[in-house]
């Protein structure tokens, strides 16, 4: 998910609880435990603040590099009316990565200090912004998958035990909900089009297909947050769970649009009432989340060199505000 | 030529939409490249706003114009499918991006300019037009405002944002020269009330942008000589690769839909 990078972070040891007051903790479960939102003034246990933080700034940070592979085909979109659904595609990712830095906030720390972790290579965003859009089929398909896959992740995590975080969620997941309709609208158009068109779609199902399924993280088997953010009621169903969620909806998706689904030990199990699925390549996903993914370094750089080149653009905001006491806009 | 025809003939009037509706796509797709390489999210957003908004009044102008010229071309066939020259939009809406100042100053000249014609167009002798014009108006006013307030911003804030953008200025003023210059069809669009006269808009544009100007602590650059033509489909040499990208898909695909 756009949080996976979490299953493998060493982070702050968890069992920094067990030094926190006993009662306290177990009121504060009690709260989680009745389904109450914990609200940013509310005590917390400082493992859950920062289990917390190190979720939302991952999340924030993925809208925030998400924007670069579709911002890509803004300038080459085929009709008005296209461009027109992806700049505000684009448009809702930003925004998302500003909401979502503002709950992260609520919990103490400034944007400014989550983005130069972004920048410097130190916090994690989703690996799937690591692969290239090749064409524009590439749009449909992060729409129809990667939009689909968040919102698989994302919709438990309305009902998150964190206040902001699950408000937050709700709007997000609105508008995600949008962009995969759209995106599997233009898989359609290609998908009904012309030859070139419908191979167009195919070779992006090609490419997008296993990395969206990675997008849900390590096997469970192989996650070390799980159990921990489940309790906590940060996280609700785990990585396998979502992930089979995530392949029964999109299979007869793909059906319907009659593309192949690059998967050949893909199966109906009928006795389960689920697909059945191949095994994924988790030495690729560890390899991009390491660093080694075809575009980690052009996407690292992009948002370096657009920090750097508004740099003096936001001294500028901070020197005219200065002046005139007002809020600096940037 | 003949200078004054009461009634312009169709073609006159189809070329005059696409001055307003080529202004509005060239530079919303200008805006489109900034996307995700803004200074801060919040200019992520701005410029955003901004594009989709040129975007959506250069649809609802291309629609017009086509229909009026009444040879089938819908929104696509003349956003996507004409030859650089018959492109018509004003020079300075093409221009690149630059940096940050570049893209304000380019954006406020214009954004300016277009606020104090599409005010007027609001009471065109054209209802079609003026109803168009009415809506992007109020959107304008946005636009200026968000220009504007950069444009002050980076004037008056630091030595070196002043300087930046004192250049900006001095580098894209050249080019506000042919939005005011009258050509044949922005007299007879005048002369049938279609469009207002275009000393009156140089004038609410001049006193406009000499306010913000003062704001900003930046000096009005002194005019020049050279007359750019992007509306008589004369451009810069920046306006090719821009078509490069946005007709590329529907180049490479001759009769697909999208
Ligand atoms: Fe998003
Ligand atoms: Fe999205």
């Amino acid at each position: 998910m756009y949080t996976q990078g979490l299953n493998e972070q060493t982070g702050r040891p968890v069992a920094a609880e067990a030094t926190e007051d006993e009662a306290r903790l177990r009121a504060f479960q009690a709260r989680i435990d009745a389904e109450e939102k914990i609200e940013p003034k509310d005590w917390m246990p400082d493992a859950y603040r920062q289990t917390l933080i190190r979720q939302i700034s991952q999340h924030a940070h993925s809208e925030i590099v998400g924007m670069l592979p579709e911002g890509n085909w803004i300038t080459r979109a085929p009709s008005l009316m296209r461009k027109s659904i992806l700049i505000a595609k684009v448009q809702d990712e930003g925004g998302h990565g500003a909401y979502l830095y503002s709950a992260a906030e609520t919990l103490g720390v400034s944007r400014a200090e989550l983005i130069d972790q972004l920048l410097s290579g130190r916090a994690k965003y989703s690996s799937i912004f690591n692969y290239p859009t090749l064409s524009w089929a590439d749009v449909g398909a992060i729409g129809w998958l990667v939009d689909g896959a968040a919102i698989m992740n994302q919709i438990p995590l309305c009902r998150c035990s964190y206040g902001p975080y699950a408000r937050a969620m709700i709007r997000i997941c609105k508008e995600e909900s949008f962009h995969q309709r759209q995106g599997y609208d233009i898989m359609l158009k290609l998908a009904r089009g012309t030859a070139a068109q419908r191979r167009m779609a195919q070779d992006a199902l090609d490419r997008w297909w296993w990395p969206s399924l990675m997008m849900f993280g390590p096997p469970d088997a192989a996650s070390m947050h799980t159990a921990h953010s489940v309790r906590w009621k940060i996280k609700r169903f785990t990585n396998d769970e979502l992930r089979q969620k995530f392949v029964d909806f999109t299979v007869p998706q793909a059906k319907f649009l009659g593309l192949n689904v690059p998967d050949p030990a893909l199966r109906w199990d009928a006795e389960a009432g689920m697909h059945r699925y191949g095994e994924i390549d988790w030495t690729e996903f560890n390899q991009v989340l390491k660093g080694h993914g075809p575009c980690n370094r052009e996407r690292l750089a992009e948002r370096r060199a657009a920090h750097e080149d508004g740099r003096w653009v936001r001294e500028a905001a901070a020197a005219h505000a200065a002046k005139h006491g007002a809020r600096a806009a940037a | 030529m003949n200078a004054a025809i009461a009634v312009p003939p169709p073609d006159a009037r189809v070329r005059y939409l696409l001055r307003l509706a080529d202004t509005s796509l060239v530079l919303g797709q200008r805006l489109g490249e900034w996307i995700g390489h803004a200074p801060a999210i919040e200019e992520d957003l701005g410029l955003a706003n901004t594009a989709l908004d040129l975007m959506g009044l250069a649809r609802l102008l291309l629609a017009y114009a086509g229909e009026l010229e009444g040879r089938g071309r819908d929104e696509d066939a003349l956003a996507f499918l004409r030859e650089e020259p018959e492109y018509l939009n004003a020079t300075l809406a093409e221009q690149p991006n630059g940096d940050f100042g570049d893209t304000i100053v380019r954006q406020y000249l214009l954004d300016a300019y277009r606020l104090e014609l599409l005010e007027r167009l609001a009471g065109s002798a054209d209802g079609r037009l003026a109803a168009i014009a009415a809506k992007a108006a109020k959107e304008a006013r946005y636009h200026v405002r968000y220009s504007g307030g950069w444009l002050v911003r980076l004037g008056d804030g630091t030595a070196e944002s002043h300087a930046r953008v004192q250049g900006s200025l001095e580098r894209l003023w050249p080019l506000t020269r042919e939005l005011f210059d009258a050509d044949e069809i922005d007299r007879a669009m005048a002369e049938a009330g279609i469009a207002p006269d275009l000393g009156e808009v140089a004038t609410a544009w001049s006193r406009r942008v000499d306010a913000t100007l003062r704001e900003a602590t930046l000096a009005r650059p002194k005019d020049t000589p050279y007359l750019w033509y992007g509306k008589q489909g004369r451009h810069s040499e920046h306006l090719g690769y821009l078509l490069a990208d946005l007709q590329y898909l529907q180049r490479a695909h001759p009769g697909a839909s999208w």
